[in-house]
């Protein structure tokens, strides 16, 4: 698609006590329609979104986080984790939700990329379009 | 600004943090304003978030301070600048214009929207990613 840009939704701030990662989500969802190359970026407490087994019934907020587990069904494939982000936070790998996508041989591979901060910096200064949450 | 070498540069602006709380608006009306003084131009401008509460006519600010909304309606009738407010963040927040006022049954003059702003969805912001330049985003 000639008109196709790189998109990129960084995600810097935790799932709930504010609305930004929810609101964020939904930019992914409406945006997957437009068939453009797109990533998430999740750093500083964004990577808190991406962390298993959230429970919100004692804050009486929508938990909307199984909703990253279904962007592959909307095209979405390639989510950035940075990795001093969990280190500072005292999260690994293990700590995240398995976000899965069909690649071309019809195999459900991980979405999810740990990347250090020297590889976010190359992956953000890649993109066309930078929209920050 | 960036020495752009008098090209004409075609701006898209996000608007993520509401008026008074938050100096977001107000620096992205200002790099707005700046940007069309120097010839350049705004494909659109997105109120998301808080943002949208930029759009709502009944702010009543002190008269000896800033009127945010009454500057970005000014600066729209001025340049015939294209202000969108994202409608599942504006529902959520109370902004509303005369046809979703209707639609949820909230009663006739309880539209709130201000000049130069109109409500729509969210592809309006992708489509701008897509369209302009350049995106800046204005928030926290």
């Amino acid at each position: 698609m000639s008109d196709s840009k790189r998109f990129l939704y960084v995600n810097r701030k935790a799932p709930h006590g504010t609305v930004y990662a929810l609101e964020s989500l939904e930019v992914v969802l409406i945006g997957a329609a437009f068939e453009q190359d797109v990533s998430l970026a999740f750093l500083d407490d964004g990577v808190f979104q991406l962390v298993k087994r959230q429970v919100t019934t004692g804050i009486g907020v929508k938990n909307f986080a199984p909703t990253y587990r279904a962007l592959g069904d909307y095209d979405v494939k390639k989510l950035f984790v940075e990795r001093e982000s969990l280190e500072e936070r005292g999260l690994t790998e293990d700590d995240l939700m398995e976000v899965t996508h069909e690649n071309d041989d019809e195999e459900d591979v991980s979405s999810i990329e740990i990347v250090d901060r020297a590889r976010m910096a190359e992956i953000m200064a890649a993109q066309d379009v930078v929209l920050s949450f | 600004m960036e020495d752009l070498g008098g090209l004409v540069v075609k701006f898209a602006v996000v608007v993520n943090e509401g008026p008074y709380t938050h100096q977001a608006s107000d620096t992205a009306y200002q790099f707005t304003k700046s940007a069309l003084d120097k010839g350049h131009e705004i494909f659109r401008v997105f109120f998301y978030h808080d943002g949208v509460n930029n759009a709502t006519r009944l702010t009543v600010p002190p008269q000896d301070e800033r009127n945010v909304q009454k500057n970005w309606s000014e600066l729209a009738e001025k340049h015939s600048l294209d202000m969108v407010v994202c409608i599942a963040a504006a529902q959520r927040r109370g902004i509303l214009d005369a046809d979703e006022a209707k639609r949820h049954g909230k009663g006739d003059g309880s539209a709130n929207i201000a000049p130069g702003f109109r409500i729509s969805g969210l592809g309006q912001l992708i489509e701008a990613g897509i369209q302009a330049d350049r995106l800046v985003v204005f928030g926290d």
